[in-house]
């Protein structure tokens, strides 16, 4: 029997033994005077791996904070204190715990608990209820924490459900749904985050010739199968880190990603209506166009306009069809001079 | 009402009937696509509207279906966390009747807008109780006789369960505890999967 000490004149002191402690405190440790174990509670003895009667403290503990308390002496000067302190069979498992002196020289008691350390002692030790005291949190910690997760693991679901709504809204929003290819909006935003990147580009404004014919002869339907085989063209002509849009009805325009060599864009502008011209069957009616182009080079400015280099292109453009269609003109400072591009109002 | 309890109707009628069920209703009801989001509230209209097409498109007695639900939300393996969060409430089914009162703070502690209806235990003889539930949506009452029926059989306790009296003011369930241990139950361990 412990007898518990009343500070106040008067009191009597209360007698409890070794059953009725291990329910209030299943992780105590009552040392004797002469500083071993006399009784440990029930879950720190499971903590401990076995009895650890007739131990001395300090084979059994190690107090890391505030300091080593070498004998009894040394650990009841931290009567009251916070302590911070492991099993020394268990030492990556901080314990929190506190002492007190029992009257007349009798001893120490010591009571533990595994404040942070709960989540992963009930794992390692597989402990149960029975463990905890029933007036000690321990069990609503837990619950809360596997609540909190259960919420959590929700709210990511959720975060990434909207995510991935946001992501193909945005997608929609910026593609031309008979192509597939980027549209006005996806071209603008390219154009902004090139420029604001400062890699060089150039840009290829390419405009159907003969495409009304084929609409008016064949029908819209038509039409619109010669337009999604233009754009399978232009994408097999331009390389994955370009930009293939369609801006109007059968107006394309094409961005090349740091390639701004005139003569390698002039064999490229070539070969794209020598592909063009091929004869495209919808269903069994060969359907005829080719394909005028405008270009322009980022590197002509510095910094680079997007609504300038577009209208420059168009000036490139409209030069090809006057000489004729069916070919690639590069922009020049000439060509600007009798043509001077006429850019829209701010705001416009 | 709190998406959870939408959430939860929406994925217990799809396990239970079929996708194309839950499908059916979702648009006789007009639920949003791509169905109820957990975290999210609804209006209770809709939450009544859902609950009224699905009872009828499957033939069965609303109350029955909330029943139903109580119990799935239990015994489902998908559903497992919450099976876990219900057994903390204690050691036996003894202990997780008296931990009934508590449920609704407990709850709050987790998600603080879901409102669950106060819940009062009281014994009326040996082994016998009745709850009292007050408040909040009244369906709750019925999927709670469910989930207890469900619970009794985890912690492998014989009980009968009974709704005693319904109404909008509130539902009385009683609850009969024939044998503690009947069977072994289903396995607990305070440490979550994974760890």
């Amino acid at each position: 029997m412990i007898p518990i000490p009343d500070s106040g004149p008067g009191t009597a002191a209360i007698g409890l033994g070794g059953a009725a402690l291990d329910r209030l405190m299943p992780m105590h440790l009552w040392l004797g005077p002469d500083g071993r174990v006399r009784h440990a509670g029930p879950t720190l003895t499971r903590l401990a791996g076995g009895a650890v009667q007739g131990l001395p403290f300090g084979a059994v503990m190690t107090l890391r904070r505030p300091h080593p308390a070498p004998d009894l002496g040394a650990l009841l000067q931290l009567e009251g204190a916070s302590l911070k302190l492991v099993l020394t069979g268990v030492p990556d498992l901080p314990l929190k715990g506190v002492v007190v002196a029992l009257p007349e020289g009798a001893g120490a008691l010591v009571d533990l608990s595994l404040g942070i350390s709960l989540i992963e002692a009930v794992g390692r030790f597989d402990l149960t209820l029975r463990d905890f005291a029933p007036t000690d949190l321990a069990v609503e910690l837990l619950y809360l924490t596997e609540a909190k997760a259960a919420v959590a693991d929700e709210l990511k679901r959720l975060a990434l459900r909207l995510n991935g709504a946001r992501a193909s809204a945005e997608a929609e929003a910026a593609t031309d749904t008979l192509t597939g290819l980027a549209n006005r909006r996806g071209l603008d935003a390219t154009l902004a985050r090139m420029v604001r990147d400062r890699s060089p580009f150039a840009l290829m404004h390419v405009d159907l010739d003969h495409f009304k014919a084929v609409n008016d002869t064949h029908g819209h339907a038509a039409g619109d199968a010669v337009l999604r085989q233009v754009a399978v063209v232009l994408r097999s002509q331009s390389r994955g880190r370009d930009l293939v849009a369609r801006i109007g009805g059968d107006e394309f325009v094409i961005v090349f990603d740091e390639m701004v060599d005139p003569a390698q864009l002039r064999q490229i502008a070539r070969r794209l209506i020598t592909r063009l011209e091929r004869p495209i069957l919808v269903g069994d009616v060969p359907c005829r166009i080719s394909a005028s182009i405008g270009i322009t080079l980022s590197t002509r400015h510095d910094p680079p306009d997007p609504d300038r280099l577009l209208q420059e292109a168009d000036v490139a453009l409209y030069e090809s069809k006057r000489r004729g269609r069916a070919r690639a003109t590069l922009v020049s400072d000439r060509l600007l001079a009798v043509n001077p591009p006429v850019l829209p109002a701010a705001g416009a | 009402m709190h998406g959870l309890i939408n959430r939860a109707i929406q994925c217990f009628l799809r396990d239970t009937y079929g996708a194309e069920l839950w499908a059916d209703v979702a648009r006789a009801a007009q639920v949003e696509r791509g169905g109820f989001e957990a975290m999210l509230s609804y209006p209770d209209a809709l939450t009544d509207k859902v609950l009224a097409v699905a009872a009828e498109r499957v033939g069965v007695p609303r109350v029955m279906m909330l029943e139903d639900m109580g119990t799935y939300l239990v015994s489902d393996p998908g559903l497992e966390a919450l099976r876990r969060l219900l057994r903390f409430g204690g050691e036996t089914f003894l202990e997780f009747l008296y931990s009934l009162d508590d449920l609704p703070e407990r709850t709050r502690l987790a998600v603080p807008d879901l409102h669950l209806p106060d819940l009062e235990l009281a014994e009326d003889g040996v082994g016998a109780f009745v709850l009292q539930c007050r408040g909040g949506w009244p369906g709750l009452a019925f999927v709670l006789q469910g989930m207890l029926r469900a619970m009794a059989d985890d912690y492998g306790a014989l009980a009968l369960i009974d709704t005693a009296e319904g109404g909008e003011a509130g539902a009385t369930l009683s609850i009969r505890l024939l044998d503690a241990r009947f069977h072994a139950g289903k396995s607990f361990s305070l440490a979550a999967r994974g760890q």
